[in-house]
């Protein structure tokens, strides 16, 4: 505690970032999102080929086959989870944690409805969609500068549309296109097949997401680490976030 | 950088110690019991959701898959089913008995003689692929009615003639399904009389669900209250043999 006070005179100030509802699901949604993708890869590997249409089974051409990625065909161990084979416990831990990220993800959005974290941190702004200022996000980004000095709480925009993208547009679609393959949820939701094209088309819209959503990770992992995993970390945890210090603030109090 | 490359090495360990900590949870008797009330929870929200006779999508003969996967037993082992075979099912019965008033014993040509239902489904294998094919037979409800369920009745265990490493097949669903209308009986496939990959003389198609609930060369429905006291008591072979989820419309 006493380091933190005398940190807290020289360093610059601190923002409460990210509120609880923020907080609790992002490191629910991280755990589904992990769990999710490696018992998925696990349940592809009972059938480790995505077709287009409604139907397609070992007589069919696949578009993609797991042995274009891997020699022997099989996502390996260190990927999947459970790592040995088993469709029945991956398809367990996929099922649970798909519940837990759908409606996760529910709660998220009404949470993030009522305690205003959409219109005000995510909501999209005139100079988001502005060309020229995109590019300048890109090289501030080349140049490892993160965050606004003037307005250091923001998001920037490359972020803003890469949490949008996530929240509105990957998991969403993870989720629907995960029902789809339910033959149950094809009886009740029929447009589900509609709009998807079919449900091996569905299956193979999900595994595209999915690794979309792994790229995210492997990115957002990434820009964690280059701005700073601590100060990073511990504002997803306590919500509270100290501005970086390489760019000092002009009126600094 | 050395920091960095401290944090990223870090982050490995920390995806090994993960995965490998996921195999520990998966060992758990107590969190694969968690794990279980997924099925529990999924269960109730497909029923909460689906209505009761919603059909199953089905298609035009274009859509048909060229060629339909014949999976699981491909023809069952012994003497008894080849001489059934060889005979063209003539002497093949499905008994009907467990809690019903009236039990029954239906030849073949009886269950071909009843009204019929055709559908062009769609046939989704737990393991991920579909095929889509026609299939032709009386409605299972026109058989239970026919047999009167007594008030106990819960289930319907499908008896199979084929077994997988020794084990008998069977399959159950509950009375949802069963009075279902797409679900039937089937004796045909594809406009032909059903073959012995798919399970000949007569197999059931239960529409909402994942292919291995569709019990091939079936010879006994049996109503039950309860799947407890039935082979290893979880409702199906794959249940009993693989911990496959009893409830496969997911």
């Amino acid at each position: 505690m006493a380091n933190d006070a005398i940190e807290a005179q020289t360093a610059p100030a601190r923002i409460y970032r990210h509120r609880l509802a923020t907080r609790l699901w992002h490191w629910i949604n991280a755990v589904s999102v992990i769990v999710l993708l490696g018992s998925g890869l696990m349940i592809l590997n009972a059938h480790p080929h995505l077709y287009w249409g409604e139907f397609g089974a070992n007589f069919d051409e696949p578009w993609f086959s797991v042995s274009m990625v891997f020699a022997d065909g099989r996502v390996p161990g260190w990927l999947t989870i459970p790592s040995n084979y088993s469709l029945s416990a991956g398809r367990r831990w996929h099922l649970f944690f798909a519940l837990v990220l759908g409606f996760g993800l529910l709660a998220f959005m009404v949470a993030s409805l009522i305690n205003r974290h959409f219109k005000r941190d995510l909501r999209v702004a005139r100079e988001d969609v502005s060309p020229k200022h995109l590019a300048h996000d890109v090289r501030e980004h080349l140049a490892l500068r993160f965050h606004d000095p003037k307005r250091p709480a923001r998001y920037n925009s490359l972020q803003k549309w890469s949490y949008i993208l996530v929240v509105f547009v990957l998991l969403p679609l993870v989720i629907l296109t995960g029902l789809t393959m339910s033959p149950g949820m094809n009886a009740a939701w029929p447009w589900l097949l509609d709009l998807f094209g079919g449900r091996q088309s569905a299956r193979s819209i999900h595994f595209i997401v999915a690794m979309a959503l792994a790229g995210f990770i492997v990115v957002h992992l990434a820009l964690v680490i280059l701005a700073g995993v601590w100060n990073e970390t511990r504002s997803m945890i306590t919500g509270w976030w100290r501005v970086p210090e390489h760019r000092p603030l002009e009126d600094k109090p | 950088m050395i920091h960095r490359r401290k944090v990223i090495a870090g982050l490995a360990v920390g995806a090994g110690g993960l995965l490998a900590g996921c195999d520990r949870l998966n060992e758990s008797e107590g969190f694969r019991g968690l794990l279980r009330r997924g099925e529990d929870a999924n269960l109730a929200l497909q029923r909460l959701l689906i209505n009761r006779n919603a059909l199953a999508r089905e298609y035009r003969p274009d859509q048909m898959s060229p060629i339909f996967r014949a999976n699981g037993t491909r023809r069952p082992e012994g003497e008894a089913y080849a001489a059934q075979a060889a005979a063209n099912f003539a002497n093949w019965r499905i008994t009907v008995d467990g809690l019903v008033a009236n039990p029954l014993s239906l030849s073949m040509d009886q269950i071909r003689a009843m009204p019929a239902r055709s559908q062009i489904t769609r046939h989704d294998c737990v393991e991920g692929w579909s095929a889509i094919g026609k299939w032709t037979g009386p409605r299972l409800s026109l058989i239970l009615d026919a047999a009167r369920l007594q008030p106990a009745a819960s289930y319907l265990v499908f008896h199979c003639a084929d077994t997988l490493d020794g084990r008998p097949y069977y399959e159950s669903i509950d009375l949802v399904d069963a009075f279902h209308p797409q679900t039937i009986m089937a004796w045909a496939m594809n406009d032909r009389v059903l073959g012995v990959p798919y399970g000949a003389p007569v197999r059931l198609r239960v529409e909402r669900q994942l292919g291995y609930k569709h019990a091939k060369y079936v010879e006994r429905i049996e109503a039950v209250a309860s799947l407890d006291a039935l082979y290893g008591g979880k409702g199906g072979y794959w249940e009993d043999v693989a911990d496959y989820e009893w409830y496969a419309g997911i």
